[in-house]
């Protein structure tokens, strides 16, 4: 216990503090900390590259927000009684989700490559000229989000699975009665039954893609001459705190994304009580 | 109707629905293992196949060497060895502390355990850059900038695990203790003999996740190690695409084929369990 404790005290506990002092700090060359109030946040909230993170990063959500109808779909499919090689399409789904973010990003990169890349000669074949992906501004994010869709997809896939199996038998079987379609029988029983795990996995999803920065690191590299356009906020904070050595100023970057992240929680709160029906 | 009609149009009705199914499934699970076929592929694949315009979508003659290439151009078994001491150390120490802190919380009464334990569980909400160049300072104030006991460190402790394992210890039945208790025995060998193999299904999950994200984790590693040499394999391969002049890509996909490998075999060995625990773990 104690050793836990301390432990925890020491590595998370006390930074949180210490980050959250060091945000108004500015830090010199040879180490040393000066207060300077509230300079960092001033600074950044006139920086443009703070908006051009937070629109990509917005975007990225967006995109992979997308992914939770489908998800709901296809967890409604999966968990049809009976169906055969469901764990196989189980795992089928979830090896996106466990596979290191890192190497799957190799692949991605020849998969959307402008010139050889295999989603371009696709596009190709009904007549489209593909974008280079991974090196257009504003495009790139998009190819980014695409990956990150592929990858967390599996995840809601379960989560929704299991508040599935929660859903009574009886009133698929009143509906059937009833003479409901099967889509009537999933928009009218499924979702509304399921909407308080679509909201969990939601707020999973958007927390998790503020949080932006494996896939987009490694799909775009450190050199690309896009970055500067593609950046999501988790990538100025390493840039800051990393790479130009600005530590206070990447604290206020930290802070920034952390109460981001609790503003879009708490409003996802708010909002569950218009949408979400509690059996 | 009746109910044997309403029966049988079900029947019939989930035949035909559950055809639709394995065509949706079956296409979706295709788009989710394509990356993974095409990275096999390509890694099999010489260079002018992978940048022939036209895919290949299959080698003209299967470039075993790829593969051993990458252990001339890379420190793959450098990075390698750091990857499985971290995961390893990471996971036992995060067995032996979460599991007797979760017990802890779980169980005994202490002064302050609510404040301690809130204090613990509000690390769950806080995103990771918040403590991370607090935690830089530390680990350089210890000098242990690109040492292995420098990644290795924050990662020992783990609000999440001390989490999963009161959740165990809470959902087992305290009758069991007082029985232990009644027979003679002292709390450690209870927690030892009695709780510990009770709680197996919770440790497991714990080990899976910490090892699935200590050897997939990115950022860290990568903040506090400068040298490819003692990096592990996720920041290894992604400061190997930063190089412009590396554009071998079959030995890229070879390498981030075998980077992956040991996660993937783990998962497909243990599926069932990996899929339910992080479903779990989505808590966090």
């Amino acid at each position: 216990m104690l050793p836990l404790l301390s432990g925890i005290a020491l590595f998370y506990l006390w930074p949180i503090l210490q980050t959250f002092y060091y945000s108004f700090t500015e830090w010199g060359v040879f180490g040393g900390s000066e207060w300077t109030g509230v300079d960092n946040y001033v600074r950044l909230v006139s920086d443009p590259q703070l908006y051009v993170a937070l629109g990509n990063t917005l975007l990225y959500t967006g995109i992979v927000l997308l992914g939770i109808p489908i998800a709901v779909y296809l967890a409604n499919l999966l968990n049809l009684p009976g169906l055969r090689f469901a764990s196989l399409y189980r795992v089928l789904f979830f090896l996106p989700y466990v596979a290191m973010p890192t190497a799957i990003a190799m692949v991605w990169r020849i998969i959307f490559n402008g010139d050889f890349g295999i989603v371009n000669y696709l596009l190709s074949l009904v007549g489209i000229d593909g974008p280079y992906w991974v090196s257009s501004p504003g495009i790139a994010i998009v190819a980014v989000a695409i990956v990150g869709l592929w990858s967390s997809l599996g995840f809601s896939m379960i989560v929704l699975g299991a508040g599935l199996k929660s859903i009574a038998i009886e009133y698929y079987e009143a509906a059937e009665l009833d003479g409901a379609s099967r889509w009537r029988q999933f928009t009218s029983i499924t979702v509304p039954l399921l909407s308080p795990s679509i909201f969990f996995v939601t707020i999973i999803t958007v927390i998790s893609s503020f949080q932006l920065f494996d896939l987009l690191y490694a799909i775009l590299g450190s050199q690309n001459a896009v970055l500067p356009k593609s950046l999501s906020l988790v990538y100025l904070f390493y840039e800051a705190g990393f790479i130009t050595n600005e530590k206070g100023y990447a604290a206020a970057i930290a802070m920034v994304i952390f109460v981001l992240i609790g503003l879009v929680t708490l409003l996802q709160f708010r909002l569950q009580k218009r949408w979400v029906s509690v059996d | 109707m009746t109910e044997a009609a309403v029966r049988t149009r079900r029947r019939a009705r989930r035949g035909g629905s559950h055809a639709w199914a394995h065509i949706v499934l079956g296409v979706g699970g295709f788009l989710m293992a394509f990356p993974f076929l095409w990275q096999i592929i390509m890694s099999l694949s010489t260079n002018a196949e992978v940048q022939s315009v036209v895919p290949t979508f299959w080698p003209a003659e299967i470039q075993w060497e790829n593969y051993a290439t990458v252990f001339e151009r890379l420190p793959f078994l450098s990075q390698l060895r750091t990857s499985i001491v971290i995961t390893i150390i990471r996971c036992i120490a995060q067995i032996a502390l979460c599991t007797l802190a979760g017990y802890a919380f779980a169980r005994m009464h202490f002064r302050g355990r609510a404040l301690v334990l809130a204090l613990v569980l509000s690390i769950l909400m806080i995103p990771s850059q918040v403590y991370l160049i607090s935690q830089y300072q530390i680990v350089q104030g210890f000098g242990w900038l690109n040492t292995i006991a420098g990644i290795v460190a924050p990662g020992l402790f783990s609000a999440f695990g001390t989490f999963l394992m009161r959740t165990a210890f809470l959902n087992l039945p305290t009758e069991l203790e007082e029985a232990a208790r009644l027979d003679g025995a002292s709390p450690v060998r209870t927690f030892w003999s009695v709780m510990l193999p009770l709680a197996l299904p919770s440790i497991s999950v714990l080990a899976i996740t910490s090892a699935l994200w200590s050897w997939n984790e990115l950022l860290w590693p990568l903040v506090i190690s400068t040298y490819q040499e003692q990096m592990p394999l996720a920041a290894g391969l992604a400061t190997l695409v930063s190089d412009k002049s590396n554009t071998n890509y079959p030995v890229i996909m070879a390498a981030s084929m075998m980077a992956m490998a040991p996660i993937l075999i783990l998962f497909i060995v243990l599926q069932r369990r990996v899929i339910d625990g992080l479903a779990f773990s989505g808590l966090k």
